[in-house]
C-alpha cells in the first residue's frame, strides 16, 4: 500500500512474529515442565488459564483470528501460526483452546446473533469466561440428532429438561452450547435447537466423571425445569442441526489440530517425542537401534500429521477437498496418538506397568497413557463416524442404511 | 500429490501424464518386462524433450525448471511414473545430475547429453549385503597418475544394464570419492540381477582395476564426495516416495472404481460399513503420503538438515504405508487381485521396489533419530 490507507494496512507476519517474540519475553514465564501432557485440570489451574489469558488479551495477541469488532485482532491463520510457534517456550492458557476458543467461540461466531457475539467472544477473549459443549447424552453416541433432552416453549422462555454427559471440563465452565429437541413431530434432524445455557443457573446439576487414568475432566449435566430466555437460541428455532453441524466442523478442526482459532501449541494428539528418547535413555536402550526405529517412527508420525493438516486445511480452503475432508485429518491423529502411546509403552517394558518409588513417575505416565490411549478416538466424534464421513462424504459410497430417516422422532424405535 | 500445482507445473504434469498414457500403456510395459528390457531408449529420448532430465539443470547446460521448486516440478513427474508403472531411469539418472551440477562446469558436456536424453548416466552406490548406513564403500580408488584405478562390486544399480557410464562411490586414500565409469571401459562388467519390479530393473556392476582419468574424478575430497552422496540420496529418495504416491494413488482409484462396480448380495461393494471404514483408512493414509511427499520434495529450498529430515519422514512413511495399502487394494479385489493378468500386481511390485531402495522404513527411522540427537546436540 502506498497511499498508506489504515484499513488496508495488515501487519505483516514477519513483523508480527518479531514483535510477539519480544513481547512473550517480557510478559509470560517459561512453559511448566507439564504443559503439553497435562490432562486433569485443578479449580487453580482455569483460575491461571484465566489470568494468562487476559494478559494475551491486554498484550494485544489474543484472539489474533477472531474479528476485531468482538475483541480479537482480525489477522489471518499465518499470524497465528506464527505466534503458536514463538509461544512454544512460554506458559500459555492451552486449556482455552478446546473447547472454549476453537469450538464454542468459532461456532457462536459462525451462528450466533450480533448480540451473542459481542457479549461472549469478548468476555472469552479477555479470559472471563468458559464455554462448553453439552451434546452427546446416556443414551446416545454417535446417533448426536437422536438426543432426548427437551426445550419447551414457556411464553417468551424455554424450559429445559434432561441430561448431558462427556462434557469436557463443565464444572469450570460459565455458559454451554447445549442442543435440545424443540419439535417430535418432524424428522430427528429437524426438530432441534442450539441453546446457550448459563452452567451455574437454577435446576442445572453438574457432577464429574473419573475417568481411567483418575482425572476428572469429564462432566455429566441434569437439567430440571432450567429457565432460559428466548435470546438463548443460537441460530434459528429448529435450526439447531445446522448450528451443530458447524461446531462438529470446528470440532473436527480443533481434536485434529487445524483450528485457526486454537492459541499456542496445541496438545493435539501428537507429543513431543523428545519423551520416547528420554524412556529409551533411562531403560539403556538408546543404542538398541530397534528402538532408535522406534522413535524414528513416532518422530516422522509427527511431522506427517502436520503435512496433512497443511495439505487437507489448505484443500479445504481452495475447494480441491470438500469440507468433510477434515474427518480425514481427524482419523489421522487418532491413529497417530495410538501409535505415539504404544511406542512409549513397548520403550518402558514393564515399567510402565509397575514400580517403586516416585522416579518411576515417567514410565507410570507412560502406562497411564496407554489406558487413556481410545479417549482420542472418541472425543469429537468417534473415530467410526469419521469413517463414516470419510467414505460416504469424501469418497461418495452409499449411505448406510438408518431405520429413523425421514420419519417423525416420536415414532422412532427407542429401544429400552 | 499437490493439490496446488503452478500453471506451469499443471501443463508439466499433464503433458507427462499424456505422453506415459499413450506411449506407455500397461500392455506396452508388459511387453517390454517379457522382452527383458527395462525401457527404450528413443522413448527415454523423447521424455527428455519434454524435460524430465531438465528440472535439476541449470538453463545454460540446456536445463530448467517450470518453477522455482526444481524437485518439486521432477516429483510430479515421479508421480505420473508411479501412477503409471513408467519404465525408465528417472529417479538414478535425477541423482547423478544432483551430483554433477555441484560441479556444473567441468563435465558441461555429459549433462548436455544426459539432459538430452542420449547418455544414460546411473547411480551405483550400493554395495552388496549393505544397507544406507554411512560406511566407507569396499569399493577401492587407487591413485594412478592424476586418477584412480577402481576395484569393487556394486549392486542395486538400477537400470545397469541399459547404462552408459555409471557415478560410482568409491573409496580413496583418504575417504570417499565419486568417479565415472562408462558401461564399455575394460574391467567393467554388468550383471542384471533379478527385481520384484517388471521395468524398473537393477544390475550388479562389477569394477576390476578399471582405469579412471582425471577428467572422470568428481569428488576428490572426502567431505565433498560425502555431501554429494548424502545430496544424491536425498534426490534419489524423494523421487521414490514420490514415485510409490503415485503408483499407490492409481492403485486406489482403481479399486474405488471396482468397488462401485461390483455387486455382491445384491449391493456394491462400496456400500458395505465394513469395507467402507477400511478404505476410509486407506484414504486417510494416501492423503498423507501425498501430504508428507509434496513436504519433501518442496523442502529441498530449506537448509539440508531440514530437507534431509523431510525426506526421511516421506520416505521412511510411505515405504512403510504405501506398500500396505496396495495389499489391501489387491485384497479388496479378491480372487482376481492375484492373478498376472491384474494389473495390481504391478503397482504392488513398484511399491514393494520402492519400498527397499534409497533407505527402507527402518534405515530413515534411524536416520531421523540420529538427527533429533544430534539437533538437541
Amino acid at each position: 500500500m502506498t497511499d498508506g490507507t489504515a484499513a488496508n494496512d495488515v501487519e505483516s507476519v514477519d513483523s508480527f512474529r518479531d514483535r510477539a517474540r519480544r513481547w512473550l519475553e517480557d510478559n509470560l514465564p517459561p512453559a511448566p515442565p507439564n504443559q503439553l501432557g497435562e490432562t486433569s485440570k485443578s479449580a487453580a489451574a482455569w483460575t491461571r488459564a484465566k489470568e494468562l489469558q487476559r494478559i494475551l488479551y491486554d498484550g494485544g495477541f489474543a484472539g489474533i483470528c477472531f474479528p476485531k469488532e468482538y475483541g480479537g485482532l482480525g489477522l489471518t491463520p499465518t499470524h497465528q501460526r506464527a505466534f503458536s510457534e514463538e509461544s512454544r517456550d512460554y506458559e500459555m492458557p492451552l486449556a482455552l483452546n478446546i473447547p472454549t476458543l476453537t469450538i464454542c467461540a468459532a461456532t457462536i461466531l459462525d451462528m450466533g446473533s450480533e448480540e451473542q457475539k459481542r457479549t461472549h467472544i469478548s468476555a472469552v477473549l479477555r479470559g472471563e469466561e468458559l464455554l462448553v459443549q453439552f451434546l452427546s447424552e446416556p443414551r446416545g453416541g454417535s446417533d448426536l440428532a437422536g438426543l432426548t433432552t427437551r426445550a419447551d416453549r414457556k411464553g417468551d422462555s424455554w424450559v429445559l429438561n434432561g441430561a448431558k454427559i462427556w462434557s469436557s471440563g463443565a464444572y469450570a465452565a460459565d455458559y454451554a452450547l447445549c442442543l435440545a429437541r424443540t419439535d417430535w413431530d418432524v424428522p430427528k434432524h429437524a426438530g432441534l435447537t442450539m441453546f446457550l445455557v448459563p452452567v451455574r443457573t437454577p435446576g442445572v446439576t453438574v457432577q464429574q466423571i473419573t475417568q481411567v487414568d483418575g482425572s476428572r475432566e469429564f462432566c455429566q449435566e441434569f437439567f430440571d425445569d432450567v429457565v432460559l430466555p428466548a435470546d438463548a437460541v443460537v441460530g434459528q428455532v429448529n435450526g439447531g442441526w445446522e448450528t451443530a453441524n458447524r461446531q462438529l466442523f470446528h470440532e473436527r478442526s480443533a481434536v485434529g489440530g487445524a483450528s485457526p482459532y486454537s492459541s499456542g501449541i496445541q496438545s493435539h494428539s501428537g507429543r513431543d517425542v523428545s519423551g520416547l528418547v528420554d524412556l529409551a535413555r533411562r531403560t539403556g536402550q538408546l543404542a538398541d537401534p530397534r528402538v532408535r526405529e522406534d522413535i524414528g517412527e513416532a518422530r516422522a508420525l509427527n511431522m506427517v500429521h502436520d503435512q496433512l493438516i497443511a495439505r487437507i486445511t489448505h484443500g479445504i480452503g481452495s475447494g480441491a477437498l470438500p469440507p468433510a475432508a477434515g474427518s480425514i485429518v481427524r482419523l489421522f491423529s487418532a491413529q497417530n496418538s495410538w501409535l505415539q502411546a504404544d511406542m512409549a509403552v513397548r520403550i518402558a517394558g514393564a515399567s510402565a506397568a509397575t514400580g517403586t518409588t516416585a522416579d518411576d513417575a515417567g514410565f507410570g505416565q507412560a502406562g497411564q497413557d496407554y489406558l487413556m490411549r481410545q479417549a482420542w478416538s472418541l472425543a469429537g466424534g468417534s473415530t467410526e463416524m469419521a469413517r463414516n464421513i470419510i467414505s460416504e462424504r469424501v469418497l461418495g459410497m452409499p449411505r448406510e442404511f438408518a431405520a429413523d430417516r425421514d420419519i417423525p422422532f416420536n415414532q422412532v424405535e427407542h429401544g429400552h | 500429490m499437490n493439490l496446488d500445482p503452478t500453471a506451469d507445473q499443471r501443463l508439466f504434469q499433464s503433458t507427462t501424464r499424456e505422453f506415459l498414457a499413450k506411449s506407455v500403456p500397461v500392455e506396452a510395459v508388459r511387453a517390454l518386462a517379457e522382452a527383458g528390457r527395462g525401457f527404450d531408449r528413443a522413448w527415454w529420448r523423447k521424455g527428455a524433450e519434454l524435460g524430465w532430465t531438465a528440472p535439476l539443470v541449470p538453463e545454460r547446460f540446456g536445463g530448467g525448471s517450470v518453477s522455482e521448486a526444481p524437485m518439486a516440478d521432477l516429483a510430479l513427474v515421479a508421480v505420473e511414473f508411479g501412477r503409471a508403472c513408467a519404465p525408465g531411469p528417472l529417479t538414478t539418472t535425477s541423482a547423478v545430475i544432483s551430483g554433477l551440477v555441484l560441479e556444473q562446469d567441468r563435465f558441461a558436456d555429459l549433462l548436455a547429453e544426459i539432459v538430452g536424453g542420449e547418455t544414460v548416466a546411473v547411480w551405483a552406490h550400493y554395495e552388496p549385503g549393505r544397507g544406507l548406513e554411512p560406511r566407507d564403500a569396499d569399493t577401492t580408488a587407487v591413485p594412478d597418475g592424476d586418477g584412480f584405478r577402481i576395484s569393487g562390486i556394486k549392486d542395486r544399480v538400477e537400470s545397469g544394464d541399459q547404462a552408459d557410464i555409471f557415478l560410482v562411490d568409491a573409496h580413496g586414500p583418504d575417504g570417499p570419492v565419486q568417479v565415472l565409469i562408462r558401461a564399455d571401459a575394460p574391467g567393467v562388467s554388468v550383471a542384471p540381477t533379478w527385481t520384484l519390479d517388471v521395468v524398473r530393473r537393477t544390475a550388479q556392476v562389477s569394477c576390476t582395476d578399471v582405469a579412471v582419468g582425471a577428467d572422470a574424478v568428481v569428488q576428490r575430497d572426502p567431505a565433498e564426495a560425502t555431501a554429494a552422496m548424502r545430496t544424491q540420496l536425498r534426490v534419489a529418495a524423494a523421487l521414490t516416495a514420490a514415485e510409490m504416491t503415485g503408483a499407490t494413488d492409481r492403485a486406489f482409484e482403481m479399486t474405488m472404481r471396482w468397488m462401485f462396480d461390483r455387486y455382491t448380495f445384491g449391493r456394491q461393494l462400496a456400500s458395505f460399513q465394513a469395507l467402507k471404514h477400511r478404505v476410509a483408512d486407506y484414504k486417510t493414509w494416501l492423503e498423507a503420503c501425498h501430504a508428507t511427499a509434496w513436504a519433501a520434495a518442496n523442502a529441498f529450498a530449506d537448509d539440508p538438515t531440514a530437507a534431509a529430515e523431510a525426506v526421511s519422514v516421506a520416505k521412511s512413511y510411505i515405504g512403510a504405508t504405501a506398500p500396505g495399502i496396495v495389499q489391501e487394494c489387491v485384497q479388496l479385489h479378491g480372487g482376481i487381485g492375484v492373478t498376472w493378468e491384474h494389473d495390481m500386481h504391478l503397482y504392488l511390485r513398484r511399491v514393494t521396489l520402492g519400498r527397499a531402495l534409497y533407505g527402507t522404513p527402518g534405515e530413515h527411522r534411524r536416520l531421523l533419530t540420529d538427527l533429533m540427537e544430534r539437533n538437541a546436540a
